[in-house]
């Protein structure tokens, strides 16, 4: 568990790796305090999993510095490997042997006895619900036990850090939470999660502090609240009953969302962002936006309210450079329109 | 962005899929109370529990000993009655010949499969799980070889009884026989670094496959194999002489006629200790850098 050294548990300066002429990790700095899920947060190819497979010990940087718990990655990469335990984003267990198998010879590597092997992997099964499953061969299981049997082989030991690559990519909504739920009572036992995603929705259930990353860049770091607040609370998508009633709904979301408003091809669709408020929740400046629609007599049929997209979040903190919450005129052909919008929970997965 | 967030990320999509035993991340908790963290592995325990990764996969996944039974039997049969009659007067006389020499050519050529199985590991997850843990680095590849060399001892098994059947009769007896094939399989093990090699330097299994063939087809035909090599052109013999899988068939043939080939033994054992030496860290370096 944790050790009482002053050291946080990733700590890089620098880290740049080169594959051929790409720069697939470009000067990442990044410190990951002790005790809590950290989430590295970039769409397919951002150098998410090269970052981790440096501090996994599994690729040597190029440039710059890293270390775990004080250990430098290179220099020190045994003492590393004694601390973390990574899940990839491809199942990490053999896939023709069985859980009980796997765990077996997992335990045998990692230095227990046959006997205590023998009991860790029946408990661990036990507790992630794979004992009936224990005597069939991985390739049989669901994609949401292989993925819970992963994970019962990186706690085989309590780790002290634990790198999370994209846990939940492809997995059922149950099997998702299933796995929130495991990261979560992981955590609460002291391991540190480094935690790597596509979800903007998924940082935001686990991770307190998120790195946005992008073209092996980080190119915003920060706690949640940080990060929503420089992208905007979300937006609510309207359809109204009279297409003729669009341009008047349209000056009345202006006004009462201070927002960029949208009209979609729909003629009686339209999407209004809504900007960063202390003072009110973004539920609730919609639903003061409602009321005042219905007050002037503009009849809604539907409405949505939705978080800002990752797309979102990655256009804005990409596309309009460093200026941060600036609202953005809506260009044809971009995503700022609906996105994050179609489902009343707003948990839009895109990228 | 307050509005859906739900406390415990649990309400959404719970009764969708039901899996045949439940699942509660309650039951997570106490396993992880654990914390005794035992110290490493020794380098023994470490490729043991390799090598039994090994076996398991030849129980779970038995058509790969097609491999080592089949073509081997199928060689067998082919080059005793295709060549005996030409070559020895009678397919009885040229087994006596000929078996120590296909034995031989064909666990040299099975030697292959060590490649294959490194790549597809690390096609796989399993090879970088395997390599974040804090253990003898060779171990890994010590175990792969573990495993093989059961498979080569079940290919020189089933090779030894169809040749008795089909009319061999090693001089050296048992003893003779169990030395050849513990040299075979000493040569072998050091032979097999060559293809760790490339299964960690090459993209494919075809690619491994493919470099493969064309280091050991030309190694165990262009050797005494067959033939004797006294036909065979000068700068031919240059190279038959000096090929190590010719060392090693005239060592296996006569340890199993109950001879005592101590140079050619000698030589075997040279290569064998050379091609560990130059291969082994070649592979480990590799499986470093990975």
């Amino acid at each position: 568990m944790n050790q009482p050294t002053p050291a946080p548990a990733v700590e890089t300066a620098g880290l740049v790796k080169t594959f051929g002429g790409t720069r697939a990790v470009d000067g990442v700095d990044l410190v990951v305090p002790t005790g809590t899920v950290y989430g590295v947060l970039g769409p397919n190819g951002a150098g998410k999993t090269t970052v981790v497979k440096m501090l996994a010990t599994l690729l040597r940087p190029d440039g710059g510095e890293a270390r775990v718990f004080g250990h430098d990655v290179v220099r020190d990469a045994d003492r590393v490997r004694s601390r973390v335990s990574l899940t990839g984003q491809y199942a990490s267990v053999d896939e023709d042997l069985t859980g009980t198998e796997n765990l077996l010879l997992l335990g045998r590597l990692l230095g227990h006895g046959r006997r205590a092997a023998r009991e860790r992997a029946a408990r661990l099964l036990d507790a992630f619900g794979l004992a009936e499953a224990a005597g069939k061969q991985v390739k049989q299981y669901s994609g949401g036990m292989r993925r819970r049997i992963d994970i019962a082989a990186s706690i085989l030991n309590t780790p002290d850090l634990l790198f999370l690559d994209e846990p939940t990519t492809g997995l059922d909504p149950r099997s998702r939470n299933q796995v929130w739920d495991i990261v979560r009572a992981v955590v609460a036992q002291g391991t540190t999660v480094l935690l790597t995603t596509q979800y903007l929705d998924e940082a935001d259930q686990l991770a307190s502090r998120i790195a946005v990353i992008d073209r092996g860049k980080v190119i915003a770091e920060g706690t949640k609240g940080e990060l929503k607040a420089s992208v905007g609370a979300g937006s609510v998508l309207l359809r109204l009953r009279d297409p003729a009633q669009r341009p008047r709904a349209a000056e009345i979301l202006r006004r009462a969302l201070d927002a960029q408003v949208q009209h979609e091809h729909d003629p009686v669709a339209l999407t209004a962002r809504i900007g960063a408020s202390s003072t009110a929740t973004a539920a609730e400046r919609a639903a003061g936006a409602l009321a005042e629609l219905a007050r002037l007599g503009i009849t809604v049929d539907n409405f949505a309210l939705g978080q800002p997209s990752l797309d979102e979040v990655f256009l804005a903190l990409t596309g309009h450079g460093a200026d941060g919450p600036t609202p953005r005129t809506a260009t044809p052909g971009t995503t700022a329109g609906p996105a994050g919008t179609t489902t009343t929970t707003g948990t839009e997965r895109t990228a | 962005m307050t509005t859906d967030t739900r406390p415990d990320g649990t309400a959404t999509g719970t009764t969708e899929i039901r899996e045949p035993t439940p699942f509660s991340a309650e039951s997570v908790a106490p396993v992880l109370v654990t914390t005794e963290r035992p110290p490493r592995p020794s380098a023994l325990t470490a490729s043991l529990a390799f090598g039994w990764r090994a076996v398991l996969k030849i129980k779970h996944v038995p058509d790969q000993l097609f491999d080592v039974t089949a073509f081997p039997v199928m060689n067998l049969l082919m080059f005793t009655y295709l060549f005996g009659g030409a070559l020895a007067g009678s397919p009885d006389d040229y087994i006596q010949f000929v078996l120590p020499g296909i034995l031989v050519m064909s666990v040299v050529m099975i030697t292959m499969y060590t490649g294959v199985s490194v790549n597809t590991d690390i096609d796989k997850g399993v090879f970088d799980r395997f390599r974040t843990l804090s253990l003898w680095r060779p171990s890994i590849m010590v175990g792969y070889l573990l495993g093989d060399a059961l498979r080569y001892t079940i290919a020189s098994a089933v090779m030894l009884s169809l040749g008795m059947v089909l009319g061999y009769r090693p001089g050296g007896g048992v003893q003779g026989v169990l030395a050849g094939v513990l040299l075979l399989l000493v040569f072998s093990f050091a032979f097999s670094w060559i293809w760790t090699m490339f299964g960690l330097l090459l993209r494919t299994e075809k690619s491994v496959m493919g470099v493969a063939m064309m280091v050991i087809f030309p190694l165990t035909f262009l050797s005494n194999v067959f033939v004797d090599p006294r036909t065979m052109p000068g700068w031919l013999q240059a190279f038959v002489n000096n090929n190590p899988i010719t060392h090693l068939a005239s060592a296996v043939r006569g340890l199993m006629a109950g001879r005592w080939p101590g140079a050619e033994v000698a030589w075997t054992l040279a290569w064998a200790g050379l091609l560990l030496l130059v291969f082994g860290p070649v592979t480990m370096r590799l499986y470093s850098r990975k």
